[in-house]
């Protein structure tokens, strides 16, 4: 049932809206007339005040949350097909590496469950493990590595089955300033090598502008969209953390988000 | 390789038996220091003695209360692991029947072995059986329980995103999630199971079993013979509790990885 027109859109988000415990004393109004379009190879970055919503809609793009109304298209088809397809690849914030499973095991995971061979799963695990720079854990168990490497193996699990959408869940949240930087740059080298499209949420202002093609402003209570700045600054490196077009759309974007706190 | 793994265990095993025989040479000395009469506290090397002389006899109690406290486990265990794997698939089941295991665990449950005698008749292993069983089977059933359950809801988003079903996420995730919590109930139960044997054997039964042994003993007043019986009585529960360890090591190779040596009794995971 794919939708050629659609195909090349990777994700179609058409007034979509999201109320929890409908008709319950503890409704609450998540989300409300979304629509937004993210094209096929683009690094979109969700941002907004605690309580916008970002993690649901992520969710709903997901299909690990069905939307109250709306529609949520991926690559031309629903949500729900998309997943069953095991179109694109989930981080979150917390690794959630499987502690009883080897490094290398915890990247075949996917590989598994599609029920690829031994050897093809063998053969991918190692070139995820070369992708993410963590040629000498794969005999590891999880809880040896440091968080910035188990995030770092999750993202290998997530990348191993070639998705062409990647859902990130403040997947930096927890790692400390250095590694973050660190982690970032590895992303978007990874990124540029996969050519996959990336939805990636955050609450740092310098992380949205420093990976994102677009960075979208939520607002709270409903979660709306209060607007969406375009970020171009070209390959980034570690420069382009001092370079000033970055402090501008950083600003630009805080600004933004200003905006929407005092209307919270 | 194996030096290394030695020399962990030695580490490990040192300060416990240091203390282990320092408490028995201390209160050898304390009993003939301060002339405590022996059929009060008899020395450990005199109970010693009585299990050298008695040794058929207790040879063949060990055997007996052995297989009931064993098979009494193993049943409690499998019953237990059971419940709990169908009450986390099945959640009605788990509202209907948590509440009665609650019940069922806040009975005395070693008063019941009279009771149990009268059912399932004195002579035969089933009655004493039945008390272990039902000893050993709540602490297995809500520490899996737990497990299953106390799993990450990222890990479970994570599965679902892969289109995963719920049998799949039982075998991949709740399953290996609950063995520390297994685990931890299996170190309980081990030891316990000896206990209740025994006490069960208070009620009454064959006097070739150890807690007969023991009442039978004192009530003679050969309280050395009594104690030569709670000694063994005592490292059949260390046995089992040994092996309890043994299997939790080798079904969780992960765990030992990553203590490097560390003894950590938490169970799960944060």
């Amino acid at each position: 049932m794919s939708n050629p027109v659609l195909a090349e859109k990777a994700v179609v988000i058409d007034g979509v809206a999201k109320v929890f415990n409908e008709g319950g004393d503890s409704e609450v109004a998540a989300l409300s007339g979304i629509d937004l379009t993210v094209e096929a190879g683009e690094f979109i970055s969700l941002i907004g005040p605690s309580g916008c919503g970002k993690s649901t809609l992520l969710r709903l793009v997901g299909d690990l949350l069905a939307p109250t109304t709306g529609e949520v298209m991926v690559f031309g088809k629903s949500a729900h097909e998309a997943r069953l397809d095991q179109d694109y690849g989930m981080v979150f914030q917390h690794p959630g590496l499987f502690d009883w499973r080897r490094v290398l095991a915890n990247i075949e995971l996917p590989l598994e469950l599609r029920g690829w061979s031994k050897d093809e799963r063998s053969a991918r695990s190692a070139e995820m493990l070369g992708l993410v720079r963590l040629e000498d854990f794969g005999g590891h168990y999880p809880r040896q590595l440091s968080g910035g490497m188990q995030q770092r193996v999750s993202i290998a699990r997530a990348l191993s089955f070639q998705p062409k959408l990647l859902l990130m869940d403040e997947p930096f949240g927890a790692l400390d300033e250095m590694t973050r930087e660190h982690m970032q740059l590895e992303l978007l080298r990874i990124w540029r090598e996969t050519q996959t499209t990336v939805v990636f949420v955050t609450h740092s202002v310098p992380e949205s502008a420093f990976l994102s093609n677009r960075v979208v402003v939520l607002s709270p209570r409903p979660g709306r969209i209060h607007s969406v700045v375009d970020v171009d600054l070209g390959d980034r490196s570690d420069d382009t953390r001092q370079d000033p077009a970055f402090f501008e759309k950083a600003t630009e974007i805080r600004e933004a988000l200003r905006a929407v706190e005092g209307n919270g | 390789m194996i030096f290394w793994r030695l020399r962990g265990r030695a580490s490990v095993l040192g300060p416990p038996i240091a203390v282990g025989v320092a408490g028995l040479l201390l209160w050898e000395a304390v009993v003939k220091g301060f002339g405590i009469r022996e059929f009060l506290l008899p020395r450990p090397t005199s109970i010693l003695e009585e299990v050298v002389d008695n040794w058929p006899v207790l040879r063949h109690a060990i055997w007996e209360t052995g297989w009931i406290a064993v098979s009494g486990l193993l049943i409690g265990i499998m019953a237990g692991v059971a419940l709990a794997f169908l009450t986390t698939r099945f959640r009605t089941l788990e509202e209907g029947l948590t509440p009665l295991a609650v019940v069922v665990n806040a009975t005395p449950i070693v008063a019941l072995a009279p009771i149990f005698n009268a059912w399932f008749g004195i002579t035969g292993t089933l009655s004493n059986q039945s008390v272990v069983i039902a000893v050993v089977f709540f602490p297995v059933f809500i520490n899996t329980s737990r497990g299953l359950t106390a799993v990450h809801p990222d890990e479970i988003e994570l599965m679902h995103s892969y289109a995963a079903s719920n049998w799949t996420i039982f075998r991949e995730v709740r399953v290996p999630n609950a063995l520390p919590f297994f685990a931890n109930s299996l170190r309980l139960v081990a030891p316990l199971s000896v206990i209740a044997a025994i006490v069960a054997e208070y009620f009454g039964g064959p006097q070739d079993r150890i807690g007969n042994v023991i009442t039978s003993n004192v009530a003679f007043v050969r309280y050395d013979v009594a104690w030569a019986a709670i000694g063994v009585a005592s490292a059949l529960g260390l046995g089992l509790f040994a092996i309890a360890l043994l299997v939790e090591r080798a079904s969780m190779p992960w765990r030992s990885a990553m203590a490097e040596g560390e003894f950590t009794t938490t169970p799960g995971r944060e």
